[in-house]
């Protein structure tokens, strides 16, 4: 009885991590930790996202400045006022199924933003908190 | 028999007259091409359309010469893209800029895009399309009001934010729209 309770737990932790995964951010997970990232954590990743910083024009602007509050929205970008799909998976789901285009964006949005490139350990935390949303 | 030949003739003046549907794509057919290109022709590369399209307006290869395209899609360049960190992987790079090069407005036979090229042939490279001479003039008449100081528009750059077909190259008069203007002139 007690082993029947602790497999079907297993069992629904497995499904529920295999819910929050795409087969790219699984692959991108794997590469970050080869870069030398330890463990992944949505809640870091969630207070990296909304952390004010420095852009590259000295204005103050975080990943919500273009994304929007709400991830499950639409978002626009700050200059060109372009629309941007949301970023929540659960409203979209091209979002975070693309290896390269995700790290296309890393490179140029933690530049835009932080004015330096995110390390490995940031964007793994990043696509932790991304795919819970 | 002659007025068969008339008939094939007028026919096919009236095929190639069809518009937009058939893409001048070189001297010849321009020269026969009846209704000419008007306008500059829209983008159909799909590398183009998403990668320059996820962030802005994805102005067509016509709108600029050659030597400005040549600027702006360089490596280092992108990487500080009007203050935007736009770089691209190196085969997308090359498969945008030969793109650009091989539709540059010195190689268009549409008109908008010849007048483009003969306005940017003598002196430096224009880096924004609002440098244009050309395009500066077609636009001097707007007041600042209905551009900067509109809230929907911000800049002359957002070609589409009034240009409705903007998207097929598409620049008449007759397809502007000014948001928050709906009775101009």
């Amino acid at each position: 009885m007690k082993l029947h309770k602790i497999l079907m737990t297993a069992g629904l932790l497995l499904a529920t991590t295999a819910a929050m995964a795409t087969p790219a951010t699984d692959e991108l997970f794997a590469r970050y930790k080869s870069q030398g990232a330890a463990g992944f954590d949505a809640a870091r990743g969630d207070k990296a996202w909304h952390k004010e910083s420095k852009g590259e024009e000295g204005q103050t602007m975080s990943c919500s400045t273009c994304h929007g509050q709400d991830l499950g929205k639409e978002g626009k970008h700050h200059k060109t006022n372009k629309v941007i799909a949301p970023m929540a998976p659960s409203a979209n789901k091209e979002r975070l199924t693309d290896a390269k285009k995700i790290e296309k964006w890393f490179k140029r949005n933690c530049n835009d933003v932080l004015a330096r490139e995110c390390s490995a350990q940031e964007k793994g935390d990043f696509l932790k908190f991304l795919l819970g949303k | 028999m002659r007025t068969n030949i008339k008939a094939a003739l007028l026919a096919a003046a009236l095929l190639m007259g069809s518009g937009p549907a058939l893409a001048e794509g070189n001297f010849w057919l321009w020269l026969v091409n009846f209704s000419r290109q008007k306008e500059v022709q829209a983008v159909d590369n799909k590398a183009w359309k998403e990668e320059c399209g996820s962030c802005h307006f994805a102005y067509q290869p016509g709108l600029l010469p050659g030597k400005s395209w040549a600027k702006l899609l360089d490596e280092k360049a992108l990487a500080d893209h009007f203050g935007e960190d736009a770089s691209l992987d190196k085969d997308t790079l090359k498969e945008i800029s030969d793109y650009a090069m091989a539709n540059a407005a010195e190689k268009s036979y549409f008109k908008r895009s010849r007048k483009i090229a003969l306005a940017t042939e003598d002196g430096e490279a224009p880096l924004r399309i609002t440098e244009v001479r050309y395009i500066k003039r077609k636009h001097h008449e707007i007041p600042e009001k209905m551009v900067k100081g509109n809230k929907d528009v911000k800049s002359q750059a957002y070609c589409n934010a009034c240009h409705t077909k903007a998207e097929e190259g598409v620049f008449d008069e007759d397809t502007v729209d000014i948001p928050n203007f709906p009775d101009r002139d």
